[in-house]
């Protein structure tokens, strides 16, 4: 593992030396959210103190700045997404957002009773929820392709599912909970020769996948800032301007229009139709520092990394004999899931914890996948660019030390 | 023993052990044996749901005492069902419902009883309570 300097880039993320119940913190629980280098810390610091002001609205010099600085960060995810236009790029608070958004705007515009919206087995709540809310409301049917037990998807049965009623499909690109990459080229590809538009939740790719949405010929894809380094209360929502033109606002408000009469307002355009009310402004323009420290490491560097890494983990943790690993695709990042024979994750979770290693138990707000398996929820560590083979053997002997204890 | 009385007690016990281990060590041994729940009370109208782990629990009344019974599907957490039975168990519905549990913060488990713990715990104390106060209106 010599692609890149780990340690001067564990230097980068302050928190990282931190001390827990004691021990130094392992910090695995990236799936969760992310720990931020110095360089959005700072950002942060600036934004406050030299650029704080409303955007988009003011002609005074700071809100200018601020202004300026916000739609730098748009540009650099239109950049980072290789999207077409910097107007296909929706800020968001987050990936849950995103997501409502499409449901609710898309689903307004285009489903009708009698549809049906395709989602899969693996989905975070927030990809299952949005869906069965306006699938009530239109009187459509959500409808689920199911998985393997290795967790990859069953492609077989999500040809079966794609007719001239499916008018949509959502599908995560990685599974939070089981790591599953799920093949989004093969699956928009299949839903594209039906005319079905595809939203992939890029929540847990996006900081361990380079994602050329127009290579992929994808329509929606929805992420979260802080998951990839940056601050929280951010997120983007792109969406291909044929889609974005013919969908109805989300929300109404400020920002949102051209010219508002009591008789009838006339929508801004793209992106601003969708982006009412102030933003987060300081999260916006601080999540342009995280993308530029990705980007001076290099995406293509930190997944070779992070797979070596989770190689190692997946190798290290089978050989403990209690280990049952949950999510065993082929095609894997970041994220380890697994139970500890006999013992609940919840129980782990607080041993683990006790020696200072962080992990995420429970359901991961996968409440489905677990009835899927038939477990109460799952043990998983997840990886992130500043993680190393000492935060595993550190997560190895804490997992040791549980069964010890447990079983 | 009244209520404070097995508090102290436990305080004292939990003095002895030396470090963290110790302590949920014996924790999940109490989780070990505290006497399971009947069957047939393990049910969902008897669920007390945390996000994570899951409590039943039961109240009988008899000569005047409220006695609980309860079950946990992880081991930490049944055995923090147990301390809370052996404080809890046995006494009368006036004295569970003015309770002050002040032994869980004394011997470092303040953090099992956060009510974003999401381990069933805070809400199984509510509802001790609750039936307790049920009782003690009639």
């Amino acid at each position: 593992m010599t692609h890149f300097d780990i340690q001067s880039i564990r230097a980068d993320f302050p928190i990282l030396k931190s001390q827990v119940n004691g021990k130094p913190l392992v910090y695995l629980d990236n799936g969760a959210t992310t720990q931020k280098p110095l360089a959005v810390i700072d950002a942060i610091r600036k934004y406050y103190t030299e650029q704080n002001s409303n955007v988009h609205r003011g002609v005074h010099y700071l809100s200018q700045i601020a202004t300026d600085a916000y739609e730098v960060t748009r540009r650099k995810v239109q950049d980072y997404l290789h999207a077409e236009h910097a107007h296909e790029i929706i800020m968001t608070s987050g990936t849950t957002q995103g997501i409502n958004m499409v449901a609710s705007s898309f689903g307004h515009a285009f489903l009708q009773e009698g549809d049906e919206v395709l989602i899969s087995a693996m989905e975070h709540h927030s990809n299952i929820v949005p869906w069965q809310m306006i699938c009530e409301e239109k009187k459509a049917t959500l409808k689920v392709i199911p998985i393997h037990d290795s967790g990859e998807l069953d492609m077989q049965a999500y040809s079966g599912l794609l007719n001239e009623r499916v008018k949509f499909v959502a599908i995560t690109y990685v599974s939070n909970t089981l790591g599953t990459i799920n093949p989004v080229k093969d699956i928009i590809e299949e839903a594209h020769q039906y005319g079905i538009p595809v939203l992939i939740d890029g929540a847990q790719a996006i900081q361990h996948l380079a994602i050329d949405v127009q290579a992929l010929d994808i329509d929606f894809l929805a992420f979260s800032g802080h998951k990839m380094y940056g601050p929280t209360g951010i997120g983007v929502l792109y969406g291909k301007e044929k889609w974005l033109d013919v969908m109805p606002p989300y929300q109404g408000g400020g920002d949102m229009i051209k010219e508002v009469k009591f008789e009838k307002t006339i929508y801004n355009e793209l992106p601003f139709k969708f982006e009412a009310g102030t933003p987060n402004i300081e999260a916006g323009i601080c999540l342009s520092a995280a993308i530029d420290y990705i980007e001076a490491i290099g995406l293509a560097n930190i997944a070779l990394y992070e797979a070596e890494l989770l190689a190692y983990a997946t190798k290290a943790l089978t050989e403990i004999e209690e280990i049952r690993l949950i999510g065993t695709a082929r095609e894997k990042s970041s994220v380890i899931s697994f139970l500890l024979k006999g013992a609940h994750p919840y129980d782990v979770g607080v041993i683990l914890d006790k020696l200072g290693v962080a992990v995420r138990t429970g359901h991961h707000c996968t409440q489905p996948l677990m009835d899927r398996f038939d477990i109460p929820g799952t043990v998983r560590a997840s990886i992130a660019m500043y993680n190393t083979k000492e935060d595993i053997d550190a997560l190895v002997e804490a997992v040791k030390k549980a069964a010890m204890m447990l079983l | 023993m009244t209520i404070n009385e097995i508090q102290d007690e436990l305080i004292s016990d939990f003095a002895f052990f030396e470090d963290w281990m110790a302590k949920y060590e014996y924790i999940i041994q109490l989780g070990k044996e505290l006497p399971l729940i009947k069957d047939e009370y393990k049910r969902d109208d008897l669920l007390i749901k945390g996000c994570q782990s899951r409590v039943w629990l039961h109240a009988d009344y008899k000569d005047g005492k409220v006695v609980f019974s309860a079950d946990s599907d992880a081991i930490i957490t049944k055995g923090l069902v147990s301390l809370m039975i052996k404080v809890l168990s046995n006494q009368k519905p006036e004295d569970i419902v003015n309770a002050d549990l002040y032994f869980i913060d004394e011997i470092g488990l303040k953090e099992h009883l956060s009510p974003t713990r999401a381990n069933g715990l805070v809400a199984m104390v509510k509802q001790m309570k609750l039936y307790a106060m049920a009782l003690n209106s009639c």
